[in-house]
């Protein structure tokens, strides 16, 4: 549903007032939906169009329990797609649906200009779809169960990609011709209406298991230089049918996309909130809206004790930012000031803070966002602390209020969007054709049911005994599924700078 | 309908199989007893996740903000990262019986027929050519105005206009159905004597979680009624039947009494289907009271009831000898369903013995 002709009158407000204030942005396309449709727009990640999948279903399941119970509500969804969609909920009082308004041009203008998201594909909107069809095609004609359980191994390791080098693999699909070209050689000649007896699919089965073999012979100690992008080197060299292929590419592209969103959701919400507050509090709001402005606001920046909310964190920075060039708070000459009394006097009425914040929304993602600009100050003033859990009690304690140590602890967690680094070291391991993964430890074991369950599902890609080295309680180990069996013995730890 | 309620209904299912395929698991841990509220209960659900190469247990710390000295804990709720959580879904207890019905492979039940009340419900089925506007039915209405347009000719093509007249309009329009309703009764008897301790009465908490959620799924109206007793009987509240704790000495008779009383007030056999369940460590006094409880089992109890259904469970002191006596001297006895829990495990089992039979 579009928007009523008193929220449509708003939006051209709100639309005007973030384009004089400096902002950016795709056009930028509205609908008010209700709570339900939200929360299933909400599971597909933002795409209604998505291919089937229970686990869209059962976020859906979470979500609306979320909402029933009243602990979460979603106010808006906003996609990155040119024109970007924003969904709005119906039941949101007025003064909501302004604000939300607000925070979504700041996100369409971050989608728009921050450099990580420059390559992602802008008609995803239509991929998306167009995969969801596709999928579906598949599973009409291969059969439902079996496109599910090739679609649970695929989302099994859709994380294994390597997250910075979108900027070269250009997110459309992989090339696929070489392998075709090879599985044709691999086929008898026949004529069309005989082929399904001369070339019956477990022939061609055998022949591409062959045609691997072949080539991994061909290359030996191969890759030369470990992968990180798993799902790439799956869908180059592990014996699939053109549909496995096709599944795995189309999940892989779809994982790429969503990237960049992980990596700068401090920034990319803290930006929208720091717009949002801005509009609102300096341009749009009524005298009679006030309370509810600052009631909703102050929800969305809550932080209960002890906890760090990511979203207040990018717009306390932000904010900081701005401060700081606009008191000029920065350079040799201020770092190398230690008399603390001119420090915390120091003006020198720049006024570069907007610009200053508007280039740091272009090329930072979270990881140089926190590494460039948390300052030891901005540490002591929102009081941040590192916690860990202690083992015996269960519970968090703090370990340092010491400003590099929270520093290193944000950017470990943010590092490789949270998860370990996986990389594919010999695809002929041992000469027989094994495919050996290695963990690169950095200090926190892998779960280990988890590890072995995503073990089988690269087994259903690979077809040969898949491996994993890892760490585990400071000791090498190497975990196998040999197709029946998960085993696990000790090793030599992967070396250390794989 | 939503596409979502596709993907949706299919995790379901999943769901519903993974229940199914840990059932056993659940009957005897009793994991999602207590937290039942109203017709759902909540199940933690194990490993209906996609796998993922991802960081256990030790998992680091992260940053927090707020107040505290450094080796202090961290007030409030701490951490920036969610915690590892179960998946917690609730499943009605319909889907519940149906699914354990399934595993277990129960017969529904048949009620007695001499207790069908007869229930007036009106549903609406059809449809007519009167009615109040209130119901008017207005896809076919103009489904009518359309066949009617064509078939005289008056329809165009170029402008499908279709107004309804008089004679087209349709009304949705209800069928009184009858429908036979039963009720039933469970009645729980516990012996708690010394000689029960704590993990006795755990199984037969267990047991009766079960019993009442394939019952209710069997009957419209559930009744469920308590009794305790040693060589005293008396009615007690659900609360009150799990938490007493007496030392005398044990009388099976006072509480096979008191059920036929109760029965005889409250429950005509006209009416309901009765259930009495009974649970003890088979230790009963001397002096003839067993003769005694037989006696009332055979002359008041099994002829009212659906099924009387004993289930013994075994105690370090008692000396199981109720059972033994039952199957000798009652061996006869059609609606008399016998079963001895020696430990939790077999609490799968047993809830099989007494719901098998379809009474």
């Amino acid at each position: 549903m579009s928007l009523s002709p008193e929220l449509s009158r708003i939006r051209d407000q709100v639309e005007s007032v973030a384009r004089s204030v400096g902002l950016d942005f795709f056009e930028t396309i509205f609908e008010m939906v209700d709570y339900d449709t939200m929360n299933e727009i909400a599971s597909y990640g933002g795409f209604p169009s998505r291919y089937p999948h229970w686990r869209f279903g059962m976020d859906y399941e979470q979500m609306s329990k979320g909402y029933r119970y009243g602990l979460q509500k979603i106010y808006e969804l906003v996609i990155n797609n040119d024109p970007c969609y924003a969904y709005l909920l119906d039941c949101n009082k007025t003064v909501d649906q302004k604000m939300v308004i607000a925070h979504v041009y700041g996100h369409s203008d971050f989608f728009k200009n921050n450099y990580w998201f420059s390559k992602t594909n802008r008609k995803m909107m239509d991929e998306l779809a167009n995969h969801g069809s596709r999928i579906q095609r598949y599973s009409d004609r291969f059969g439902e169960e079996e496109v599910e359980a090739f679609l649970d191994a695929t989302l099994s390791i859709e994380d294994l990609i390597d997250p910075h080098s979108a900027f070269e693999v250009a997110s459309a699909g992989v090339d696929l011709s070489g392998s075709e070209e090879e599985e044709e050689a691999g086929r008898l000649e026949a004529k069309s209406y005989m082929d399904r007896y001369i070339n019956p699919p477990e022939f061609l089965e055998e022949q591409r298991e062959r045609l691997v073999e072949k080539r991994l012979e061909r290359e030996k100690g191969f890759p030369a230089d470990p992968v990180r992008d798993v799902m790439l080197f799956l869908i180059r060299y592990a014996p699939l049918k053109d549909w496995e292929r096709d599944i795995l590419s189309m999940i892989r592209e779809e994982a790429y996309y969503f990237v960049p969103q992980g990596q700068t959701k401090i920034m990319n919400e803290g930006w929208a909130t720091f717009w949002h507050s801005r509009i609102m509090t300096e341009h749009c709001l009524k005298d009679s809206e006030i309370i509810d402005y600052a009631d909703h606001h102050s929800g969305t920046v809550f932080t209960s004790p002890g906890r760090l909310n990511p979203y207040k964190l990018g717009l306390d920075l932000f904010r900081d930012i701005e401060s700081r060039w606009n008191t000029g708070r920065f350079g040799r000459e201020y770092e190398e000031c230690d008399n603390l009394a001119a420090r915390s006097a120091w003006n020198r009425d720049l006024g570069l803070g907007l610009e200053k914040v508007f280039e740091v929304r272009k090329t930072h993602n979270d990881v140089t966002f926190i590494d460039t600009f948390l300052t030891e100050e901005f540490c002591r003033e929102h009081k941040l602390f590192t916690f860990h859990r202690d083992e015996k009690t269960g519970r968090h304690e703090i370990v340092s209020r010491r400003f590099e140590e929270v520093r290193r602890q944000l950017l470990f967690s943010l590092t490789n969007l949270g998860r370990p680094f996986i990389f594919v070291e010999d695809a002929n391991f041992d000469n027989r054709g094994e495919l050996l993964l290695a963990h690169r430890h950095e200090g926190i074991d892998l779960k280990g049911d988890h590890a072995q369950q995503t073990l089988r599902n690269i087994h259903r890609f690979w077809r040969r005994p898949v491996r994993l080295r890892t760490v585990r309680d400071g000791k090498g180990l190497l975990v196998t599924f040999d197709g029946k069996d998960v085993t696990e013995e000790g090793a030599d730890p992967p070396a250390a700078d794989s | 309908m939503l596409k979502i309620h596709r993907d949706h209904a299919r995790f379901r299912k999943i769901v519903r199989g993974s229940i199914k395929k840990n059932l056993r698991q659940y009957i005897t841990k009793g994991e999602m007893i207590g937290k039942k509220g109203g017709k759902f209960v909540s199940i933690p659900v194990p490993q209906i996740e996609i796998p993922r190469f991802r960081f256990g247990k030790n998992e680091g710390g992260g940053v927090g903000q707020g107040d505290g000295e450094e080796g202090e804990s961290v007030r409030g709720e701490a951490g920036d990262r969610e915690g590892t959580h179960i998946l917690e879904v609730e499943v009605s207890l319909d889907d519940l019986a149906a699914i354990m019905a399934e595993e277990l492979e129960l017969p529904r039940i048949e009620p007695r027929g001499r207790m069908e009340i007869e229930e007036h419900r009106d549903r609406y089925t059809s449809l007519r050519r009167t009615g109040p506007e209130s119901l008017r039915q207005f896809k076919k209405t103009y489904t009518a105005a359309l066949k009617r347009q064509i078939a005289s000719g008056i329809y165009d093509r170029e402008n499908p206009v279709v107004v309804p007249i008089r004679e087209d309009r349709r009304y949705r329009s209800w069928r009184t159905v009858e429908q036979p309703e039963s009720s039933a009764v469970i009645i729980y008897m516990m012996d708690v004597s010394g000689s029960m301790g704590d993990e006795q009465k755990e199984i037969v908490r267990l047991e009766s979680f079960w019993i009442d959620t394939w019952l209710c799924s069997q009957y419209k109206d559930i009744e469920t009624r308590y009794i305790i007793h040693d060589a005293v009987a008396r009615e007690v509240d659900r609360e009150t039947f799990y938490a007493t704790r007496e030392s005398g000495g044990t009388k099976i008779s006072s509480a096979y009494e008191l059920c036929a009383d109760l029965l005889d007030r409250e429950f005509p056999v006209t009416e309901w289907n009765i259930y009495p369940f009974h649970f003890s460590d088979g230790d009963n006094w001397g002096g003839g009271d067993t003769e005694i409880a037989l006696s009332i089992l055979r002359e008041k109890l099994l002829p009212v009831a659906n099924q009387f259904s004993y289930g013994q469970v075994k105690s370090l002191y008692g000396t199981g000898q109720f059972i033994k006596d039952l199957r000798e001297k009652a061996k006869d006895e059609e609606n008399l369903v016998l079963s001895e829990i020696g430990s939790k495990d077999e609490i799968y089992e047993s809830i099989r013995d007494f719901l098998k039979s379809g009474r």
